[in-house]
């Protein structure tokens, strides 16, 4: 049952919040095996679904009235424990609730657990995580994508309709191209990173994950709210994205990559990006090639911005507050230790490649080249949307990869984002959504729009989901 | 540029500072914890405060106008956009494990002030929040934190190096407090770490080129450590020099009861703070309109205040600036002239009052002598209630108990004796009593005037008018 659906069934009390609650809860326990929760919250959803029914007039018209949603570890909720996936934060209890959280809250849906992830949202594999990795639900021995894995397997494996994630470099788009559904990294400044633990300060950004357009859309009208106590939170409008599914946005203007075939690309992504181009045609959209040759140094300037910043969110975890404390004689010794032991392998890689780019010295050969690369992808992409209405390319280089495949190289996993990345650096909104299979497993493309322009994002994501059918395989 | 008489030995000595100051307002620089002295440890804490995970900061407004309010008091440009940085390093006091600062677009830049003549120029003064307190005399064996201060709004002030000697470091020193309180933007209470001051102390010979290396000397918490501080570099700085070894480019820490600076920390272990733009604050635009509304409300400044006083209670230069040199003693002449004589409210502030606060050292704010009740005692000694004498007396009891004036000079019957009829009986029994005195004085010993005006004043205790007296003596003995 979709979300669509599964909303209109609740609305016509065909079906009680308690019962979709109940299923999902008993699906979450039958598909443990994919570890994509870290936390369940059983008892609390159950008595929250009987608070609603109990109240059904009050919910039965919100975009996510009495539907189970699923959050990803990384969003503080109050009185409820609140890892990251590190051991760090095993055992922290926030007081307090992110602005995504009680969002979703006053939408009337319901939260049954919190998902797995890669520890502190850095990595593309969901093998970073201090719970253990989450399997793919399209083959266990398959990574999931990361970092917000277990928040596209949830959807995936249809646990819940809606999940969560942050997207810093591809978080959200990555791990939905590989599970098979669709997700949706907004602009920078649409939702507010209240209560949602750093990684990259000036590009994480929560979004939607859910099977199609239609819930991601839901779950946006919910999650996006201008928000004074997030500073970059961007002070707009809102719109009903929902509604604009609905909107005529008429014959658009897509930009493709010049020179696509030599980035890398698998074959199999190859074939249905382009079959994809064919149905985009048969919607009356035309294609202008564009010239995007500072794409592949994104890469690089994002492994530079995002450590760097990192390395100076994650001072905090210092063993003086809160979180992971060890033994140690004196300060200096608790700092060293706690952090030695509480960040797992590539959490510290990161924060050392983060102090180094910062350090005095260092500063101007990485840090400022890094952000002049930023600037530059910005401008490119002002240049574009001049043009264009939206840009199209596949969302990964390959399929799901094998666990363990990519986690001793580096260099080949920090490539996995090598198509995510430009939207994050710009600031962008792009969104991911399954586009073709092979060898029995999904693959996802991607749009890329303009600032704020989410509404038509998800309304030509909606229309091509109209006349295809691979958001509806399951697994 | 060397001025010969703050040559010391021959060496001269080269002084910039850095002044802490906390900013008076409601809450703190990036959350909405009360920004207050003197409470409760970590009562004033918010999420923000404690650095917890996912917490954002947001600008204090209040701050950024105060910021305004400076740097418009010292002809400096505001900046139009201003940039927070953050300075990382650990310490359990600093609970995100960063400072939010301002390092290379600060609100202010290129200030200047007048410091009895000479400008000095102010490089910048730049917005910060302060850490907390680390506290390690509480228990035996373990350190505490008190994040109350966590997150107050600071306004470091950079002067060049102006500065030529101590003694001037101080003067400055004492401009910037004057400035900052006139602005009411703090409190400047260097006692109660409102006000912290570091120097930057170097010395070089009067035809050097280039300036010597300096070192940093922090934690001086009074006016008078500052010029000791500096004082006890420059000698040992001379020293270092003359014995042929180099000066190191350090961070020392004055110790006020060795009076000695000492070593800190040398070049080489200096942290490197790793400071980049805090991705959590936006570039911050500071429109023309808020300059004009901070320049519409901007307090009154010392100069304009002095020019003020001397029009409308006619003083003269001299006592005006006198009392305006700190604002709270202009604050309390304008109470005091409300009601009172103006020219003796200011030559009883100037005089008595400033000697009893000198010789208690104590701030006019901590001492018990109110305006109000001060007044009384001078509208007493104008309508000739009590006489000067007294009123030195009634002044004393003032400041050891606070009691009312008109109580102290009533309960103890220091009224001024002013009845002709009571004076008349007091002078006749004293001529009755010294006739043979009478008898000199009319024979032309013209002195012993005085010597009746005395024993009316022995007998009164003090308390007969001076004027009458003098009429009536003149009347009996002429």
């Amino acid at each position: 049952m979709n979300f669509q659906e599964t909303r209109n069934n609740f609305r016509k009390k065909q079906v009680s919040a308690k019962e979709l609650t109940e299923e999902s809860l008993k699906k979450a326990k039958e598909k443990s095996e994919l570890n994509a929760f870290i936390s369940h919250f059983e008892d609390y959803a159950l008595a929250r679904a009987s608070n609603i029914d109990a109240n059904f007039d009050e919910f039965k018209d919100k975009s996510l009235g009495g539907i189970p949603i699923a959050h990803k570890d990384i969003f503080c909720t109050d009185g409820k424990k609140t890892t990251c996936a590190s051991k760090m934060l095993e055992n922290f209890i926030p007081p307090y609730e992110s602005t995504v959280t009680k969002n979703c809250n006053d939408a009337g849906s319901i939260m049954i657990g919190k998902t797995n992830m890669d520890e502190f949202a850095m990595g593309s594999s969901n093998e970073t995580s201090f719970f253990g990795p989450v399997k793919n639900p399209w083959g266990q021995s398959l990574v999931p994508g990361g970092s917000s894995g277990g928040s596209a397997a949830c959807v995936a494996a249809d646990i819940t309709t809606i999940s969560t994630g942050t997207d810093t470099g591809g978080s959200i788009r990555q791990p939905a191209a590989l599970c098979g559904i669709t997700g949706l990294k907004p602009t920078y400044g649409l939702v507010s990173r209240w209560g949602m633990i750093a990684f990259c300060s000036s590009m994480d950004q929560a979004g939607p994950l859910a099977r199609d357009a239609f819930a991601c859309s839901a779950l946006l009208n919910a999650m996006a709210s201008y928000d004074e106590k997030d500073s970059t939170c961007s002070k707009r409008e809102s719109i009903d994205y929902e509604k604009g599914l609905n909107k005529d946005f008429g014959k658009l203007k897509i930009g493709i990559l010049k020179g696509i075939e030599n980035l890398g690309i698998s074959e199999e992504v190859l074939n249905a990006y382009e079959s994809s181009k064919k149905i985009l045609e048969q919607l009356g959209h035309s294609f202008v090639e564009l010239d995007f040759t500072e794409l592949s140094s994104g890469i690089c300037s994002y492994y530079v911005i995002a450590p760097a910043e990192c390395s100076s969110n994650l001072s905090r975890f210092d063993g003086v507050k809160y979180g992971h404390r060890s033994e140690a004689k004196n300060i200096s010794e608790l700092y060293l230790k706690t952090r030695a032991e509480g960040f797992g392998d590539e959490v510290q890689k990161r924060i050392l490649i983060g102090s180094y780019v910062l350090s005095a010295g260092f500063y101007d050969a990485y840090y400022r080249k890094a952000q002049k690369i930023r600037r530059m992808i910005k401008s490119k992409f002002d240049e574009f949307f001049k043009d264009v209405d939206l840009v199209f390319l596949p969302t990964t280089l390959d399929q799901a990869f094998e666990m363990n495949r990519k986690s001793t190289d580096p260099n080949r996993m920090y490539k996995e984002d090598l198509l995510t990345i430009p939207a994050n650096l710009a600031g962008l909104p792009a969104m991911s959504l399954p586009n073709g299979f092979s060898k029995n497993l999904p693959i996802g493309a991607q749009f890329v729009g303009n600032y704020f322009s989410e509404e038509l994002l998800l309304n030509t994501a909606h229309k091509m989901q109209e006349v295809t059918d691979w958001h509806k395989m399951t697994p | 540029m060397a001025q010969n008489d703050t040559l010391v030995n021959g060496w001269q000595p080269v002084i910039g500072l850095e002044i802490h100051v906390q900013l008076q307002t409601n809450t703190k620089l990036f959350s909405p914890a009360k920004n207050q002295f003197g409470e409760e440890a970590n009562t004033l804490v918010d999420l923000i405060d404690m650095g917890l995970p996912g917490v954002l900061p947001v600008l204090n407004d209040g701050a950024v106008k105060q910021g305004i309010a400076f740097g418009l008091a010292t002809n400096a440009e505001i900046a139009k956009t201003m940039v927070f940085d953050r300075k990382n390093y650990f310490y359990p006091d600093l609970p995100k494990g960063y400072q939010i600062t301002q390092l290379h677009y600060p609100i202010v830049k290129n200030g200047v002030v007048d410091v009895e003549g000479k400008q000095v120029r102010i490089h910048q003064a730049h917005l910060e929040e302060d850490a907390g307190k680390s506290m390690h005399d509480v228990y035996d064996s373990e350190s505490v934190v008190d994040l109350n201060r966590s997150g107050v709004p600071l306004l470091e002030i950079v002067s060049e190096p102006d500065i030529r000697s101590a003694e001037e470091a101080v003067k400055y020193l004492k401009k910037i407090h004057q400035i900052i309180t006139y602005l009411d933007i703090s409190d400047g209470d260097m006692s109660q770490g409102s006000m912290r001051c570091d120097a930057n102390v170097s010395i070089m010979r009067p035809d050097d080129k280039e300036f010597g290396i300096r070192a940093e000397i922090k934690n001086i918490n009074s006016f008078r450590f500052v010029e000791k501080a500096i004082n006890f570099e420059i000698k040992r700085q001379i020293k270092v020099l003359e014995s042929g070894e180099k000066v190191e480019q350090e961070t020392r820490l004055y110790d006020s009861v060795k009076d000695e600076t000492r070593s800190m920390r040398t070049k080489e272990f200096a942290n490197d703070y790793r400071y980049f733009p805090c991705p959590d604050l936006v570039p911050h635009e500071i429109s023309e309109d808020l300059i004009k509304e901070v320049k519409d409300n901007l307090s009154e400044l010392p100069e304009e205040k002095q020019k003020r006083l001397m029009e409308i209670h006619s003083l003269n230069e001299y006592d005006a600036g006198v009392l305006c040199a700190d604002k709270s003693t202009a604050d309390f002449f304008e109470e005091v002239a409300k009601e009172a004589n103006a020219e003796l409210a200011a030559k009883w502030i100037i005089g008595d009052l400033n000697a009893l606060l000198n010789k208690n050292d104590v701030s006019l704010k901590e001492s018990k002598v109110k305006a109000s009740n001060f007044s009384k005692l001078i509208q007493n000694i104008s309508d000739n209630t009590i006489s000067g004498k007294i009123a030195k007396d009634v002044l004393d009891e003032v400041w050891q108990s606070g009691e009312d004036v008109a109580k102290i000079i009533e309960g103890q019957g220091m009224q001024q004796i002013s009845d002709e009829g009571e004076l008349e009986k007091i002078i006749d029994k004293i001529l009755a009593d010294n006739i043979s005195q009478v008898e000199a004085y009319k024979s032309g010993k013209d002195k012993l005037f005085g010597f009746f005006v005395g024993q009316v004043m022995k007998a009164t205790e003090g308390k007969a008018n001076p004027g009458l007296v003098n009429k009536l003596l003149q009347q009996k003995l002429g």
